[in-house]
């Protein structure tokens, strides 16, 4: 007994030190990891610089994160530029391709936008402005690593750096009992989340032998059939990302987090952070479980049609547009899934593919123009509320016109952007050819209309309502905020009347078949 | 083979974890079931690395441990920042938007 557990022992050691021995050094590309390091500079000196700086020049830091988002733009750019397709490092586990450029320039972009939605907002906050940028550039930074991640591990850890930095940014406003409300709420359900799709990896890494997402993929069509310890992990890691993308029934934190963080926080939780956990789960579904569609096809085709329906049931009866436009969230979020619910159909991975990163490009500019608008109103009305925004039209006509112009886009209403991302999605529904997918787009269908219901009544209050308490003062809006308006608007026309583009740049994410893994 | 109750031990702790998480109404207790899902996933992946005889397993557990302390001191602080605005860590009283 004694010496059977010895030899185990021995064993066990010589397993770790075989395993250590041979060590060489990995192969840095620089090249493909310099938005990473761009990244990781910057948010390094704005803690620096907030650190030794005095306080009456702090405004400085607002710019400082805005440049490092854009500095880290241009080695994006390069890389798209280059020849080289597929830039692998560390065996595959993290890998700079096409779709990964894509994702990591909408999430950059997404993150200047909230930057200059944060800096007058901050500014006129009386909370602390270095740590805020500080998280902020993290969790950006976290974003941009899980588009490369191809490894359990490197998944887990980018995402939970994304994480992190927003449970606290959720809770920003420490003396707000509303703020310390919705940091805990999100914490506490992201932490579970996040704790049960681990038990799910553990599973994984257990059958494959590998936390690398092509050898599971591979241990998936080894085995021919799959084992219930692959099921299960499967749909614990689904449900993990569930929670991160606020699908219905995993949703209850997004209301009161959206409701009670700061508003640009909020605008940046319900598209970057969202759009990460899309790419993550889009990334594990079509590279480590492309052979067992037959387990999470009808199981995310539940949860987009729950999350289509009940974010727009419950967004019809708020009367607060932060709380409204959270439903609409959760409820846009189902129409994302919509085509992951079809992947595993006819080859439909490709136009699955392209309708995801398509709806994301649209969603968030889109979004992120909506919170804009949001933020600059609330400046003069002191109030969240859908009736305070009577009238706006008659004393403030370019932000009538641009709510309504978001509001549309949300809605679908051709020829604005949002239309095209539904375009997109119900595309790739119809051409999967079966009960599933023809099932689905009629849900989805049928969830549009119900969503201009809401989205019907803010135009409403707008455009024929009378202004509430008869303060018709224009409204003033800072420089910032007025590009990040402009920035928004711009990219959600453009991409609406040339659809080209945003179907381009999802076919360039399509190109690399299987992510280059 | 020990393997298999290492696995069985890290199911009931799983279990065990996700009932505290849906029951207790105290953030810390709360925060703790987690901790006992976290444990669960750690015992998981070294039961398996020494089935598979593998060291991904390790090496992920380090990384689940070290980055479950992150998050502790994170959730002890939003608790505490709680806690000093309204005197109280029970979740049922953080109820101040509905709907």
């Amino acid at each position: 007994m004694a010496s059977s557990q010895a030899s185990r022992a021995n064993h066990v050691l010589n397993t770790v030190v075989n395993a250590v021995a041979p060590w060489v050094n990995p192969v840095i590309d620089y090249h493909a990891l310099a938005p990473e390091m761009v990244l990781a500079a910057g948010l390094c000196v704005v803690l620096l610089a907030d650190l030794f700086m005095d306080e009456s020049r702090k405004w400085i830091l607002s710019s400082l994160a805005g440049f490092t988002l854009l500095g880290a733009m241009l080695p994006v750019l390069t890389l798209g530029l280059h020849d080289t397709d597929v830039r692998s490092m560390f065996d595959g586990r993290y890998v700079v391709d096409n779709f990964s450029l894509v994702v990591k320039a909408l999430f950059l972009l997404a993150g200047y936008v909230v930057v200059l939605l944060s800096s007058n907002h901050v500014e006129e906050d009386e909370y602390w402005r270095g740590e805020y940028y500080f998280l902020l550039l993290s969790s950006i930074l976290g974003m941009v690593m899980i588009s490369s991640s191809r490894d359990l591990v490197s998944i887990f850890v980018a995402l939970e750096f994304l994480s992190i930095p927003a449970y606290m940014l959720a809770a920003w406003r420490k003396r707000d009992i509303k703020s310390n409300e919705a940091g805990v709420k999100y914490f506490l359900l992201g932490v579970f989340a996040s704790a049960v799709m681990l038990y799910g990896m553990s599973l994984l890494y257990g059958v494959a032998n590998s936390t690398l997402l092509v050898d599971l993929g591979k241990s998936i069509t080894a085995t021919g059939s799959l084992s219930s310890l692959h099921a299960l992990g499967i749909v614990f890691v689904i449900v993990g990302f569930a929670f991160k993308v606020s699908a219905v029934p995993f949703h209850t934190w997004a209301p009161d987090t959206y409701e009670g963080a700061p508003a640009p926080i909020t605008a940046f939780l319900s598209v970057a952070s969202k759009a990460a956990g899309f790419i993550a789960l889009a990334t594990l579904l079509f590279v480590a479980f492309p052979q067992a569609s037959d387990v999470w096809q009808p199981f995310i085709w539940v949860l987009s049609a729950l999350t289509m329906t009940v974010g727009n049931v419950v967004a019809l009866r708020q009367t607060n547009i932060v709380r409204m436009i959270a439903y609409s969230s959760v409820s846009q979020g189902g129409f994302v899934l919509m085509p992951l619910a079809v992947a595993g159909i006819n080859n439909g991975g490709a136009s699955a593919l392209r309708a995801v990163v398509v709806y994301m490009l649209i969603y968030a500019a889109t979004n992120l123009g909506m919170f804009g608008v949001i933020i600059a109103v609330s400046r003069k009305t002191r109030s969240a509320e859908i009736s305070s925004w009577g009238g706006l039209f008659s004393y403030a006509p370019g932000l009538g016109a641009l709510a309504t112009i978001f509001l549309a886009s949300l809605a679908g209403i051709p020829p604005l952007g949002g239309w095209v991302g539904k375009f997109a999605a119900f595309q790739s529904m119809l051409t999967s050819v079966s009960g599933w997918g023809y099932s689905l787009a009629l849900i989805g269908a049928v969830n549009s209309v119900v969503a201009f219901g809401y989205y019907g009544s803010v135009m409403r209050e707008i455009w024929m309502k009378p202004v509430p308490d008869g303060d018709t003062t224009p409204i003033r809006i800072p420089g910032s905020l007025k590009l990040a308006l402009v920035f928004t608007a711009a990219t959600t026309l453009v991409l609406g009347i040339l659809p080209g583009v945003a179907m381009h740049f999802g076919d360039i994410a399509r190109l690399t078949s299987a992510f280059g893994g | 083979m020990l393997v298999n109750q290492f696995l069985l031990l890290a199911a009931v702790l799983f279990c065990i974890g996700v009932y505290g998480v849906i029951a207790r109404k105290n953030a810390v207790l709360v925060l703790m079931s987690i901790e006992l899902i976290l444990n669960a996933v750690n015992l998981n992946f070294i039961a398996f690395a020494l089935r598979n005889g593998s060291t991904d397993g390790h090496t992920f557990a380090l990384y689940v441990i070290a980055i479950a302390a992150a998050e502790v001191g994170v959730g002890l602080g939003l608790v505490l920042l709680v806690y000093r605005n309204r005197k109280t860590i029970s979740l049922d009283d953080l109820s101040e938007m509905k709907g």
